[in-house]
């Protein structure tokens, strides 16, 4: 098909696509190899804006392939990038404006009629992949002979089905047919699987997906050197053929893994994992067409369209907070103040100083607590310079930074003191009036609090407006989000600085208004509230338990309520409880397991699989109505919508989108899901429990 | 060697290898590649054609540019040397002689490890002429015109050119002429021959608009140039003078490295060692007839070798213009012609990156030595802006002959 019939069919699918060009150049190769035809991908914007494939852009280079196809005395064709980037796959921008499956199975095909005229030309083709080679970029290398690959290349990886599509631009057939199916499994499923998880250089080359590697120096000449070797036959590329014996086995174990870990919550793995194996005896024209369908049907689910909007979430919404003070209004902060020298302050010191990298000054009651505290962050340094992630001289500037004492003398000249003392209100005011004590008027006064009431902690100091909720998720120096509460007298000058401390620590930052236990928290205690009612009420621990695996969530509740601890869960429901009785459960069973001194309901077998701890059992005092998987599943869901809606109406947080965010940064909760609401919304949830839906129809799902 | 270098004695300078980028027109094939970027290819290949050199081993690097701003500043040497990927243990500097930078930068170097504090060292030169035109940034000091410390045209290398005309009226336009139509001849047969493709390192350059291209060979060269064409050209510099375009050096875009060893360090890594430094001088002029300054420095380094030219078997004589080398040739009463001097063409041909061109009449001058195994001795010389000349005698380690 030619490029006119091309454009004729999809006229202006992605208006306002920032098209990359394909530009062709005639060059003598060294060695007098011949005649190169080089591709340049360019999209004529700087490396912060990576070159990309929409129609636009498959067109240009569907033009410059039909420029190239008709020189006669070429010996080979190369593509390359512009500098830093290669190329980083299909436009995911322009999704949103396909709403029809042809229109879909369209843009696909166009994108197999375009890349595998490359790997079908009469003579080699070379990728010199120079930079970010992600999805179709990377694919578009898999269609050429040769790839050669820049050991200074950064952003590398078939990321497609993190974001719920597949590599179907050739890449489920043309790299297990290169590298075996345990490799191509690796690259595209477990990778994405990993916090899509990057390749480096060297691991294109130990996969075998590149030929050759050459310094970022003089990358492009060493390439065409290389080239030129090839050509003459100075250099061979030996390649194994795969494995096509254990083929089946290895993809039946991959899918063996991918069910226990998603119990088929999304499709996209399973649908890649069906690609591959079929990719051990399908033609290349059989591979491509299955490709084509596969995608076009992701591409018009809903999974794929709550991811992208997870993904704009993570990396747009959480940079750009919604409800913030300008930042012009933050005061410089120039030294931190940690009150307690506890696992949680010592996490949280560790984290201002080597974020920050000013002074940071731990107190706590006794010298033995202190010492400790500062041991661990000291500790915790040594660790990272032994590891090679922080060079000794680095690692001696941050530990110097860090001082402990009994006194909160060493506040006086402090720009922001956090606290996380024991979580109990009479206490944190009483340290709170003791740090005002000690510093300047304009000093931020920070609460860690998971439940407690910002306002109610500030209500007896001298300067209110100076004290603002600052809530991280455990483990702290991990987990990305950073709730934080504006209490009722917090002033525009302490939110703004306590965003711009935030921003400083990387940490999302999300504004919430001083309501108990904020976002992530009181969602789930809501939702770990019906799952334990239910088993409180007779429903088998296995049962409840398991209600939830079609969502495909990080850890099941009870997993979940280990983690937390009972002790600290039970106190949150309890403080949920008093704010909202109707809604919120306070499980007696649960109290029975902390006053046990039970870390939790399972007990785990060498195999790792857990069990329900008998003496748990033995325990519980439970009624006589067993509800099924279902059911349980139902009012659990019911009762997140019913407790998200409310917090909307609450003005707890601005919109839908940000409960989504805290949900996908604070609680892992996954992209395919888009957090939270694009769910409820799009299983009817929503609409039975609230009347409405959290997100009109066409964000975060397929407009129909 | 003794571990303090008392009483060392002088050590023996070897011209191991000498590499370049293409030489192209200012502000074309290269018009889209920095600088930097040109010294550190070159460097690198260097090193990848010796790879006996262990990186460690070089003792100090030194790289000239005329104009040492933006990535020509920034202590060059040092920062190619990072770039290059050298050990962060490898020092670097910057050097200025203009013209002779590159020149000066292996004399340097090599006046170091005659007195024994290096064994090994990198020499470079660049000159971006698209990307810094010449005289970008200068401010010369009032007093050079208040008080006519120099003439006002000593500035403009083209008028230093039609200066030298005045100065020598024997030598007139038409045997400029002929010069440059020879150096083009001499340049065009050496290509024919392959002699000049080995030293070139290709060099990937993009143009936003056009995408990636490699440039691999000269862009400057003109062969087919006659008498008859340089006779319609334009004299730029007066009114009816005798510079033209066509009889000088173009403003090329180019970098070029060396590698130089004392002879021991060089028989221990079995680096080869194509001609030996026998010694240089640099020498001044009158600023504005710049161009005559080869010959007092010629002059000086013969007489401190106990040399005469009639030792001397091979010119590599650099043609920032044709008159400047008909200059050398008439003093020392040499034939325009003579076929010592220029054997493979020169700068009127193949161009002239300001600051590299040094090292490029010394690659020269390396294979005219191994083209020729009976020539025993040969010069690298060049004028230089401000009313300099340098020259660099060499002893060709291939010579077979009795005596000299």
């Amino acid at each position: 098909m030619s490029t006119e019939d091309v454009r004729t069919e999809l006229p202006s699918a992605f208006a306002g696509e920032v098209v990359t060009h394909a530009k062709v150049r005639l060059l003598e190769l060294p060695l007098a190899a011949g005649r190169l035809a080089l591709i340049t991908l360019d999209n004529d914007q700087d490396h912060t804006r990576p070159s990309t494939f929409g129609p636009g852009g498959l067109t240009a280079l569907a033009d410059a392939l039909s420029e190239v196809a008709k020189l006669a005395d070429i010996a080979a064709v190369a593509v390359t990038g512009k500098p830093f980037v290669f190329a980083v796959g299909a436009d995911l921008s322009g999704v949103d404006l396909i709403n029809s499956i042809e229109a879909a199975r369209a843009i696909t095909e166009l994108g197999h009629r375009v890349f595998r005229r490359l790997g079908e030309l009469p003579i080699p083709t070379f990728a010199y992949i120079n930079g970010a080679a992600m999805g179709g970029g990377l694919e578009l290398g898999l269609h050429c002979t040769y790839r050669t690959v820049s050991t200074g290349a950064a952003g590398l990886a078939l990321p497609e089905v993190f974001l719920g599509l597949i590599p179907g631009w050739g890449g489920t057939w043309l790299l297990p047919n290169l590298i075996g199916p345990a490799n191509a499994i690796q690259v595209i499923i477990n990778n994405s699987m990993a916090q899509n998880k990057q390749m480096r250089p060297k691991d294109l080359i130990k996969l075998g997906i590149a030929d050759a590697a050459f310094e970022p120096a003089d990358f492009l000449e060493q390439s065409m050197l290389w080239t030129a070797k090839v050509l003459r036959g100075e250099v061979g590329v030996s390649r194994p053929e795969p494995d096509r014996q254990s083929w089946d086995e290895v993809v039946d174990a991959a899918r063996a893994a991918v069910t226990a870990r998603l119990h088929g919550a999304t499709p996209a793995p399973g649908v890649a994992l069906d690609l591959i194996a079929g990719a051990k005896t399908r033609t290349r024209d059989e591979g491509f067409v299955a490709e084509d369908e596969a995608l076009s049907a992701l591409m018009m689910g809903d999974d794929l369209r709550a991811s992208l909007y997870a993904f704009n979430l993570v990396n747009k919404r959480a940079r750009k907070p919604v409800g913030v003070p300008d930042k012009s209004l933050a005061r410089p902060v120039t030294k931190i103040g940690v009150v307690g020298a506890g696992l949680m302050a010592s996490q949280l010191a560790l984290l201002f100083v080597h974020r920050l990298e000013v002074p940071v000054v731990m107190t706590d009651l006794d010298e033995a607590r202190v010492a400790k505290g500062l041991a661990y962050v000291h500790g915790e340094f040594d660790a990272m310079a032994n590891k090679g992630r922080l060079s000794s001289d680095r690692a001696n500037r941050l530990k110097a930074l860090v001082t402990g004492s009994t006194s909160k003398s060493g506040f006086a000249d402090a720009d922001f003191i956090i606290e996380a003392v024991f979580e109990k209100l009479d206490v944190k005011q009483q340290v709170f009036a003791e740090v005002e004590a000690v510093v300047s008027d304009t000093c931020i006064l920070a609460t860690n609090t998971s439940s407690l009431s910002v306002t109610a902690m500030a209500s007896n100091l001298r300067h209110p407006e100076r004290v603002v909720g600052f809530h991280f998720f455990n483990p702290v120096a991990v987990m990305p989000l950073l709730e934080i509460a504006r209490g009722v007298q917090t002033d525009d000058a302490t939110l703004a600085t306590a965003f711009a401390v935030g921003k400083a620590l990387k940490k999302s930052c999300v504004l919430v208004k001083d309501t108990p236990a904020f976002v992530v928290n009181r969602l789930l205690t809501r939702f770990l509230g019906e799952v334990t009612r239910a088993v409180d009420e007779g429903t088998d621990f296995e049962v409840a338990d398991t209600a939830l695996e079609p969502l495909g969530l990080p850890l099941s509740p009870f997993v979940l309520l280990q983690l937390v601890g009972p002790a600290v869960a039970f106190h949150v429901s309890e403080t949920l409880h008093d704010a909202f009785p109707d809604r919120f459960y306070v499980s007696e069973n649960l109290q029975r397991l902390v006053a046990a001194g039970k870390t939790g309901v399972y007990v785990w077998d060498g195999d790792g699989k857990p069990t329900v701890d008998p003496e748990v059992s033995a325990l519980y005092q439970r009624g006589a109505v067993r509800l099924s998987a279902q059911e349980v599943r139902a009012k659990a869901l019911a009762a997140l919508a019913q407790e998200a809606q409310l917090m909307l109406d609450e003005g707890v947080v601005a919109a839908a989108e940000d409960v989504d965010l805290c949900m996908l940064v604070g609680a892992g909760w996954p992209f395919w899901l888009g957090g939270l609401t694009p769910y409820l919304d799009r299983t009817g949830t929503a609409e039975d429990i609230n009347g409405k839906r959290f997100l009109a129809p066409g964000v975060a799902s397929t407009r129909v | 060697m003794s571990p303090a270098n008392h009483g060392a004695t002088i050590q023996q300078v070897v011209f191991v290898d000498g590499v370049r980028t293409p030489f192209a027109k200012a502000g074309s094939a290269l018009g889209g590649a920095r600088a930097d970027d040109l010294v550190v290819k070159a460097f690198r290949e260097l090193l990848r054609r010796n790879p006996s050199l262990p990186p460690d081993r070089i003792d100090d690097v030194a790289v000239a540019a005329t104009t040492q701003i933006g990535d020509q500043g920034l202590t060059l040497g040092r920062t190619a040397a990072i770039l290059s990927g050298l050990p962060v243990s490898v020092p670097g500097y910057s050097v200025d002689r203009m013209c002779a930078g590159a020149m000066t930068a292996v004399t340097t170097l090599s006046a170091g490890i005659m007195a024994g504090v290096y064994d090994i060292a990198l020499a470079g030169g660049v000159e971006h002429m698209g990307r810094h035109p010449m005289g970008e940034g200068i401010d010369p000091n009032p007093r050079f015109l208040a008080e006519r410390l120099v003439d006002p045209e000593a500035l403009q290398m083209g008028m230093t050119a039609e200066n030298l005309h005045d100065r020598f009226p024997q030598l007139t336009k038409a045997r400029a002429d002929a010069f440059a139509v020879a150096s083009q001849e001499k340049t065009a047969k050496a290509y024919a021959n392959g002699m000049l493709q080995g030293e070139i390192v290709p060099v990937a350059v993009r143009s936003p608009e056009l995408g990636w291209d490699l440039v691999s060979v000269d862009e400057c060269p003109r062969p087919g140039t006659s008498l008859a064409g340089l006779a319609t050209l334009k004299t730029p510099f007066r009114p009816r003078g005798r510079v033209t375009a066509g009889n000088s050096s173009g403003l090329t875009d180019g970098a070029t490295a060396c590698l130089l060893a004392n002879e021991s360090s060089a028989d221990e890594l079995g680096l080869a060692k194509r001609m030996r430094m026998v010694g240089f001088a640099f020498a001044g002029v009158a600023p504005e007839v710049m161009g005559v300054g080869p010959v007092p420095s010629t002059q000086k380094a013969l007489d401190r070798a106990g040399l005469t030219i009639a030792d001397i078997d091979l010119f590599e004589i650099h043609e920032a213009f044709a008159v400047q080398v008909l200059a050398f040739l008439d003093h020392f009463g040499i034939a325009d012609d003579d076929p010592r001097v220029n054997p493979l063409g020169g700068a009127i041909a193949v161009g002239h990156p300001l600051a590299s061109s040094g090292i490029r009449l010394m690659s020269y001058l390396a294979k005219d030595f191994e083209n020729n195994p009976s020539t025993r001795y040969g010069i690298t010389t060049m004028c230089i802006g401000l009313g300099m000349g340098g020259t660099v005698i060499w002893e060709n380690t291939n010579f077979q002959g009795g005596s000299a």
